[in-house]
C-alpha cells in the first residue's frame, strides 16, 4: 500500500466525494486498545508534531525508550492519574480515501453503557482480543453489544501476535471461535485481522512477519468497507423537526417541514401519510438546504412542502402512504440502562423517539440478559446501570415506531427522568437479536420463562 | 431462519489482495460526501434546538468557526430568518478587521447582537487584569452573566472535538449547572442522534454543532460555499514580535517587552481570539486554496501552533471548561 498523506493536494476544495465512516473500538487497556488507536492515528500521519512531542516528553518522563502511542489518546487529568478511560472520546483522522470518526470506548465490565453509546452511531466496530488469551467473556460481551446495536460490520483484531510468534494456528482458532459466536448473534459481516499494534503489523502497514495472511490491514479495511446501505431499499421516514413559516410579504403562505430524512428516499410527487393523524397528501417540493431537488435521501437534512394545508408540527412523522410504520402505544424493547439510579416496574418516564417526546409508564421488566452467555433472568424487578434487559412500556400518546432491526433511527428511543432530565435508558424496539439468535436464546432459556420476544 | 454472515479472515490466502477490488462508495447514486454528511448533521442539531428550547443564542466572535456556524444556521431555517440572537463575548482586544466583519454580518442578515464586554467588568472592578495581559481566561464571567441575565437556555458554541483532548470528551449537547461548570464524569450518554436537552431552571445547555468537524473540513467547506472571511485569515504584512514561540501583534493590549523586537512579516492567522494570546503563522497563502494546502501539510495542530491560552498547563482547557468556559 502506498504511504498516506493527509489530503491529496489537488483536492483542496473537497470536491472529491470523500466518504465518512463512523466506527467504534471495544477492548480493554490490557488488550492494547489505546496502542491500536494511537498506531492508527500515528501511522496514518494524523498525529501532528506538537501532539507527538508531548507524547515523547511524557514517555521519556516515565523512563520509556520509544514514545508510548497509548498516551496519544489520553484524556482528562483523572484518567491520567488513574490510568483509566472514563468516557467515550471521539477522534478524527483522514486518508485520501476517507474521513473517519472514531468513538473510542473503554472496555471495562462496568462500561457497557459506553460501548452501547459508541456503537449506536457506528457503521463498524473493532473488537480487540489479546492473542494470548483468545476469546474471553469480555469479547463475547463486546460481540453481543455490536449485535444488539445492529452494527453492520464487525472487525476482530487479534492483537499481540508478536507475543505468540506470529503463529497462524493461534489466529485461526481465535478467528473461528469468534466468528461462530458473532454469526450466531446475527452479526452480518465479520472480518478477522491478525495484528501487533505495538510493532505495527497489519494496522496501517502490511506485516512482513505474517506471510500466511493475505487480507487487508485494519486501515485498508476501514477505507474500503461500504459505508452506505442502499437507502432506496428502505421505506422513507421523515420525522418533522421544525416548521418553517417566514410569514413575510414575499412568502405569506410558505409552510416548510424541516427535518433530517431518517431512512429511505423522498421524491416530489410521492403520496405520503402524516402520523399519528393519518392524514394524506403528496410531496409538492423538496429543498436540500437552499437547493430545490426532485429526490432526497437519508441522512440528508431537507425541507418538505406538501400539496395540502395540513396541521403538522414537530413530532409528526411523514411516511409513504403505501408503507407507513405501525402506530402503537404499547412498546416492547430491548434496553441498556445507562443511569446510576435504577429503572423499576411502575416508573413514570418520558420517552424520546425521533422528534417526539411522550409520557410513558414502565409496565413490566420481563427479563434481564447476561451478555457473557446470553442467559435470561426472568422478572428482575429493576434494571441497574449497564444492565441489558427487556421492557414493556405504555405511552400516553401513539408513536410511529419501527422495529430497531429495520431502522436504527426510527426504532431507537431514550427514556428520560421527568424530574431532572437525566437520560435513564437506551431502547431498541422489537426483538433483541436476529431471528436465529432469538431462537437459540429462547431454547437455552429456562423452560418456564416464556418472555415475548417477537411482536 | 438464519442470516449467513460474510466472513473473511484472510488466513491461508497468502499473496491475495484482501478486498482491494472494492470500489468504495462513489458508485451508488445515494452517496454523500463527508462535507454533505457533516453539513446535514449540523443543520439537524440547529433545528433540534429550535424545536426544543425557548431562548437559544449563538456565540459569535467573527472567527471562522462562528462564521461557519452562522452560515449553517442560515441554511437550516431558510427562507425564514435565523430564530436566534447572537452573543459576542468581547475581550476588548479584538482585531479591527474581525469587529468590522462582525458588524457587517449582523447588519446584512438583520440579526440581533448582544455584546458581553470584559472591559466593562474590569472597569467595574469585578474582574482583574492578568499580569500577562491575556484576557481569554476572563471571558467566562461575562459569558455566564449574559446567559443568566438574558435567560438563554441553549448556547451554541463553535468548539470542535478535534481541537484538544478535553474537548474530545465533550457532548454535542453539554449540560451546564447554574455555575456553567462542566463535569466530565456527570455527562449524559449521547446515543444515536437523540439529543436530550432537558434541564432544570437555572441550568443551560451548550450545543456544539461542529463537534465532528476538523480544521480541514471547516476550510474545505468555507471554500466550497465561497464564504467570506475576515482578511486576517489570509497572508498579509503585519508588525509582529516573538513571544513563547508565537508571532504576536502589538496593540492596545500591550506590546513587546524588553528584548522582544518588532518586525514586519508576511503572516496569516489560523485561529482568531484575544490579540494577546492569538499567534500568527508565517505564510504566503493569500487564497483559500493556498491556505488549505498549507493546513493539509502542516505538522502542528491549530491550537498548538497559535494559542498561548492552551499552553498554560497540561490540563488548561479541562480546568477552564470546569469553570464554565466554552
Amino acid at each position: 500500500m502506498s504511504t498516506h498523506t493527509i489530503v491529496d493536494p489537488v483536492d483542496v476544495a473537497g470536491t472529491a466525494a470523500t466518504s465518512l465512516l463512523r466506527f467504534a473500538t471495544a477492548g480493554s487497556v490490557d488488550d492494547g486498545k489505546s496502542t491500536l488507536v494511537g498506531r492508527l492515528l500515528h501511522d496514518s500521519k494524523s498525529v501532528l508534531a506538537d501532539q507527538l512531542e508531548a507524547v515523547e516528553r511524557a514517555s521519556l518522563g516515565r523512563g520509556q525508550e520509544a514514545p508510548d502511542l497509548a498516551l496519544l489518546t489520553d484524556g482528562l487529568r483523572a484518567e491520567r492519574e488513574q490510568g483509566i478511560t472514563i468516557d467515550v472520546a471521539y477522534r478524527y483522522f483522514a486518508t485520501p480515501r476517507r474521513r473517519f470518526i472514531l468513538a473510542d470506548t473503554p472496555g471495562h465490565v462496568q462500561y457497557t453503557r459506553n460501548m452501547v453509546t459508541g456503537a449506536s452511531t457506528a457503521e463498524l466496530a473493532v473488537v480487540l482480543v489479546d492473542a494470548r488469551n483468545g476469546v474471553v467473556e469480555q469479547t463475547r460481551r463486546h460481540a453481543a453489544v455490536a449485535a444488539l446495536l445492529r452494527v453492520p460490520h464487525v472487525v476482530l483484531a487479534v492483537n499481540k501476535m508478536d507475543l505468540v510468534d506470529y503463529a497462524e494456528p493461534v489466529f485461526a482458532a481465535i478467528a473461528e471461535e469468534f466468528t461462530t459466536y458473532a454469526a450466531s448473534l446475527g452479526v452480518p459481516e465479520i472480518t478477522a485481522i491478525p495484528i501487533s499494534a505495538l510493532a505495527g503489523d497489519n494496522v496501517v502497514t502490511p506485516s512482513t512477519n505474517m506471510d500466511w495472511y493475505g487480507g487487508p490491514t485494519v486501515l485498508e479495511h476501514l477505507e474500503t468497507v461500504p459505508v452506505v446501505a442502499d437507502p432506496s431499499e428502505d421505506p422513507a421516514r421523515f420525522p418533522v423537526q421544525y416548521v418553517i413559516r417566514p410569514q413575510t410579504p414575499e412568502l405569506p403562505d410558505y409552510r416548510g417541514y424541516a427535518g433530517q430524512i431518517a431512512s429511505g428516499v423522498l421524491r416530489v410527487g410521492d403520496a405520503v401519510t402524516v402520523l399519528p393523524s393519518g392524514r394524506t397528501s403528496t410531496i409538492e417540493a423538496l429543498d436540500v438546504l437552499g437547493e430545490a431537488v426532485d429526490v432526497a435521501w437519508a441522512p440528508q437534512s431537507v425541507t418538505v412542502r406538501l400539496a395540502d394545508d395540513l396541521d403538522i408540527s414537530r413530532g409528526d412523522l411523514i411516511a409513504p402512504a403505501a408503507a407507513p410504520p405501525a402506530v402503537t402505544q404499547d412498546v416492547e424493547a430491548t434496553v441498556c440502562h445507562v443511569a446510576d439510579r435504577p429503572l423499576r416496574t411502575g416508573q413514570r418516564v418520558l420517552l424520546k423517539h425521533t422528534t417526539r417526546t411522550v409520557k410513558a409508564i414502565v409496565k413490566d421488566i420481563p427479563s434481564r440478559l447476561t451478555l457473557d452467555d446470553l442467559s435470561q433472568h426472568p422478572a428482575p424487578g429493576e434494571l441497574a446501570a449497564n444492565d441489558i434487559g427487556r421492557v414493556v412500556l405504555r405511552t400516553a400518546e401513539p408513536l410511529a415506531l419501527d422495529p430497531y432491526a429495520d431502522s436504527r433511527r426510527t426504532g431507537s428511543f431514550l427514556l428520560i427522568d421527568p424530574a431532572d432530565g437525566t437520560t435513564l435508558t437506551a431502547g431498541m424496539a422489537g426483538s433483541a437479536f436476529a431471528e436465529a439468535a432469538e431462537a437459540a436464546a429462547a431454547a437455552a432459556a429456562a423452560a418456564d420463562d416464556d418472555a415475548e420476544w417477537d411482536f | 431462519m438464519t442470516t449467513a454472515a460474510a466472513v473473511s479472515t484472510g488466513a491461508g490466502n497468502s499473496g491475495g489482495t484482501g478486498n482491494a477490488g472494492n470500489a468504495g462508495d462513489a458508485d451508488t447514486p445515494y452517496a454523500l460526501s463527508h462535507l454533505d454528511a457533516l453539513e446535514s448533521e449540523a443543520v439537524h442539531i440547529f433545528r433540534e434546538v429550535a424545536g426544543e428550547f425557548e431562548r437559544p443564542v449563538i456565540l459569535f466572535s467573527g472567527g471562522k468557526d462562528s462564521i461557519l456556524m452562522l452560515h449553517l444556521a442560515l441554511k437550516a431555517f431558510a427562507p425564514a430568518p435565523v430564530p436566534f440572537a447572537l452573543l459576542h463575548v468581547d475581550t476588548g482586544h479584538n482585531f479591527p478587521e474581525v469587529l468590522d466583519y462582525r458588524d457587517r454580518t449582523v447588519a446584512r442578515h438583520g440579526l440581533r447582537l448582544h455584546v458581553a464586554s470584559v472591559q466593562d467588568f474590569i472597569d467595574r472592578g469585578e474582574l482583574r487584569e492578568r499580569p500577562d495581559g491575556t484576557r481569554n481566561p476572563l471571558q467566562t464571567v461575562p459569558l455566564l452573566h449574559a446567559i443568566e441575565s438574558h435567560r438563554f437556555d441553549a448556547v451554541f458554541g463553535g468548539g470542535r472535538r478535534d481541537e484538544e483532548k478535553a474537548r474530545a470528551k465533550e457532548r454535542v449537547f453539554s449540560l451546564r449547572d447554574e455555575f456553567g461548570g462542566w463535569d466530565p464524569r456527570r455527562q449524559r450518554p449521547e446515543l444515536w442522534q437523540l439529543y436530550n436537552g432537558r434541564h432544570s431552571p437555572g441550568e443551560h445547555v451548550r450545543v456544539f454543532p461542529l463537534s465532528n468537524w476538523t480544521e480541514l473540513d471547516v476550510w474545505q467547506y468555507i471554500a466550497r460555499e465561497k464564504i467570506e472571511l475576515p482578511a486576517i485569515y489570509y497572508a498579509h504584512e503585519r508588525e509582529v514580535f516573538a513571544r513563547n514561540g508565537m508571532w504576536l501583534a502589538p496593540g492596545e493590549w500591550g506590546g513587546p517587552k524588553d528584548g522582544e523586537r518588532v518586525e514586519t512579516r508576511q503572516v496569516r492567522y489560523r485561529t482568531v481570539g484575544d490579540m494577546s494570546c492569538t499567534g500568527a503563522v508565517d505564510s504566503d497563502a493569500d487564497t483559500i486554496e493556498a491556505v488549505i494546502a498549507e493546513i493539509a501539510a502542516s505538522r502542528l495542530t491549530e491550537r498548538g501552533a497559535t494559542r498561548a491560552d492552551d499552553k498554560l498547563s497540561e490540563a488548561a482547557m479541562e480546568d477552564r471548561k470546569r469553570e464554565g468556559y466554552f
